[in-house]
């Protein structure tokens, strides 16, 4: 089942300039922590448009405010101004229930730190989006059979996280942020924790997905890594510097 | 530990698991995935922490525990007792001779011997039925202590010189043979009705029907055998007896003033004592239990009024029977407030390892969070997390609370009752006290920032 609705999407890629159809725009957004008396402004306006199948990384100096654009991004944090759309919906006026929800259906979370939950297998992590997506229990457990396998974790479904190698935990992050078929997979610094040989496992995996029709946005400091994406987003102290694409 | 994973894996039982779902099939089934679901992980991370898990429910397990088995034990000490009570007759009341302790010491004083009197007379009781109305009979009883033999053998035995209505009033029934009659009680004759223990004693072998004993040289013809009395301790008279086992004889009252007076005689360490005690003990019946209460009253005005000296005893089976339910009832109260405690001590021991538990979690809650998990899901999971602690720790405390009087009963002979209420209550307490006490933990780990409880270590 989720192998038809990547082939679907991959239909679209064939013509990339008759489908430049926008799956998550920022427009103008500031984002302001404050502590206490102080108030610091992480993000200055910052507006940004992203298309179905786009392959984008995120890079600038460390502190310029990019997990922060992320976590707005996915929908685990608000902008302070500005608005936010994924998909066709409006974020900004979500409330707590609604984000969730939504961060269910359309987003797809791979975090440096891998963050697998230690007492469930690889199976039951991998279907983790599903439960919550209230998928019967059937239909979920072949969903995450299949992409464990695609992920080449297909012999250890029940195993434990910590019995797996960095890459590997990763590999399952990221057959579980494909179980729900996300509109926008969300990397911050995938490849942070790994050694070389690892990281590119993962960033051939995240070619794959992005010849399957999967949008990827992803943080790097890397810019050997940001070369593999087709657009590369720089910021500096919450503001965009400079934004390149090219194919 | 190795029975925390037994309690788990019960839990966890296949079987276990489909009797739930066959309770729940009205239940829509994706929801009931999703607790199923929910569940599990808790008994995963519970779990995972076994031996923590463990020390958390300990409160809940001795508290449960204790409430079931006192509860237990206090229910059938009422119950025994009542029992006890009960065979006295609860529509009786029973007046008994006490020897003054006055008495004892002017006897033992005085050079050369010199009889005693005290107690029941033949006056008091004639005035007391006389007096009172609503009394349906009277039982009066001698009980002088015999040897008795019967060939090579001897016992030592309580003789009571009664009237042909005892068994009848105390609910005693016959193993063979009859009590006496009115014509041998009128007619002063030697027979006599032996209790159980008296005929093992005596013919361990034989049929004692028929057969003739021997006391003070005189001999009786024994013509019933008494079924052995089931609540025996407290039906069994003072005066002048023993603890010993119930052997006792009775013969007819005429029958045991003729033979050995009212004066009885009797080697003490001062030397000889003498006694004259005219009756022992007198059962007395009342028509209406109502009034049992109040002619015990008025029995006692009498005998006060007669008697110089409380030279008398006077029991109320009614009473007592009242007395026993009364502090069962205290039991009960006593009983609640231990399981008030230990339930709060447990619950907050609950409350204290969720919050742990949540900080601990922080992460994973993040994570649930962000792949799509609500508030209301968090809840849940942490809920029924803190409820499967404190129901496994009722579980426990049920099966150790139901073997506690079982063992009680074993090794040192109590009654114990385990109702069917007492377990059902402490567990479904239990298992509140888990809702109660688990609700704030899960609140918090619900209302926890996601970005910052993914950034947490
Ligand atoms: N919850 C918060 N409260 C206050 N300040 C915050 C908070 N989160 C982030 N900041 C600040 O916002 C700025 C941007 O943080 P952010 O994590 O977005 O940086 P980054 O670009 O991801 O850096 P790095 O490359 O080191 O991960 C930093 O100066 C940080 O201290
Ligand atoms: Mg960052």
């Amino acid at each position: 089942m989720n192998n038809q609705t990547i082939s679907a999407a991959s239909s679209h890629l064939v013509q990339p300039a008759l489908s430049r159809q926008s799956v998550a725009r920022v427009q103008d957004i500031t984002k302001t922590y404050h502590m206490g008396e102080l108030a610091m402004q992480v993000l200055h306006g910052i507006s940004l448009d992203f298309y179905l199948g786009d392959y984008i990384s995120i890079m600038g100096p460390s502190g310029c405010g990019k997990s922060t654009l992320m976590n707005i991004l996915g929908c685990l944090d608000q902008p302070t101004s500005g608005r936010y759309f994924l998909g066709d919906k409006d974020t900004s006026k979500m409330n707590d229930n609604e984000l969730s929800a939504i961060r269910g259906a359309r987003l797809g979370f791979i975090f440096q730190s891998y963050n697998l939950i230690p007492q469930l297998t690889v199976l039951e992590n991998i279907e983790l989006p599903l439960f919550y997506q209230g998928h019967p229990e059937h239909q979920s457990r072949q969903i995450a059979t299949e992409l464990a396998a695609r992920v080449g974790l297909g012999d250890r479904l029940q195993h434990r996280p910590f019995e797996l190698s960095g890459g590997q935990q990763q590999r399952v992050a990221i057959a579980r942020a494909l179980s729900n078929d996300p509109l926008v997979i969300l990397a911050d610094e995938p490849t942070g924790n790994l050694d070389s040989k690892s990281g590119a496992e993962i960033l051939n995996l995240f070619d794959e997905l992005h010849q399957q029709g999967k949008t990827l946005i992803m943080v790097t400091h890397s810019d050997e890594l940001a070369e593999r994406s087709q657009r590369q987003i720089r910021l500096r102290d919450g503001r965009v510097e400079s934004d390149d694409q090219h194919h | 530990m190795a029975g925390w994973n037994l309690m788990t894996n019960i839990i966890k039982h296949p079987r276990l698991l489909s009797v739930l779902q066959r309770i729940t099939v009205h239940v829509q089934p994706a929801y009931w995935t999703r607790f199923k679901k929910t569940a599990e992980v808790g008994i995963k991370s519970i779990h995972a922490h076994g031996l923590r898990s463990l020390l958390t429910v300990l409160g809940i397990v001795i508290g449960v525990a204790a409430v079931i088995s006192m509860l237990a034990v206090s229910e059938g000490a009422s119950f025994e007792a009542q029992q006890q009570f009960r065979a006295l007759g609860s529509n009786n009341i029973i007046v008994k001779s006490v020897k003054p302790a006055s008495l004892e010491a002017s006897s033992s004083n005085s050079g050369r011997p010199q009889a005693i009197a005290y107690g029941l007379t033949y006056e008091d009781i004639l005035t007391i039925q006389e007096t009172i109305p609503g009394i349906s009979n009277v039982i009066p009883s001698r009980i002088i202590k015999k040897d008795v033999r019967h060939l090579g053998r001897d016992v030592s035995t309580d003789v009571v010189g009664t009237t042909v209505d005892y068994p009848a009033s105390r609910n005693y029934s016959l193993r063979s043979g009859r009590f006496f009659s009115e014509e041998e009680m009128l007619g002063q004759r030697n027979v006599a009705v032996i209790s159980d223990e008296v005929a093992r004693a005596l013919f361990p072998m034989t049929d004692p029907l028929g057969e003739s004993i021997r006391m003070d040289g005189n001999y009786y013809n024994i013509v019933g055998v008494m079924e052995p009395e089931a609540y025996s301790n407290l039906g069994r008279s003072q005066a002048g007896s023993s603890n010993a086992a119930p052997t006792r004889i009775f013969i007819p009252l005429s029958a045991a003033r003729y033979r050995f007076g009212e004066t009885l005689v009797r080697q003490a360490s001062s030397g000889v004592e003498m006694e004259t005690v005219e009756l022992h003990e007198a059962i007395i019946q009342v028509q209406d239990q109502e009034q049992v209460e109040a002619v015990g009253q008025i029995i006692e005005q009498i005998l006060e009024r007669r008697h110089r000296r409380v030279d008398y005893a006077v029991e109320v089976p009614l009473a007592l029977i009242r007395q026993a339910e009364e502090s069962a009832l205290r039991d009960q109260i006593v009983a609640g407030a231990i399981a008030g405690i230990s339930l709060l001590v447990g619950g907050i021991g609950i409350m204290n390892i969720m919050l742990a538990s949540v900080t601990e979690r922080t992460r994973e809650i993040g994570i649930r969070r962000a792949l799509g998990a609500r508030k209301k899901n968090i809840v849940q999971q942490f809920l029924i997390e803190a409820v499967i602690l404190s129901g496994v720790g009722g579980l426990i405390g049920v099966a150790i609370g139901i073997l506690i009087p079982v063992i009680i009963s074993i090794f040192w002979g109590m009654t114990t009752i385990v109702t069917v209420t007492a377990p059902l209550l402490a567990f479904s307490i239990s298992a509140l006290i888990g809702v109660v006490f688990g609700i704030y933990p899960s609140v918090r780990a619900a209302n926890m920032d996601p970005v910052e409880a993914l950034r947490h270590a």
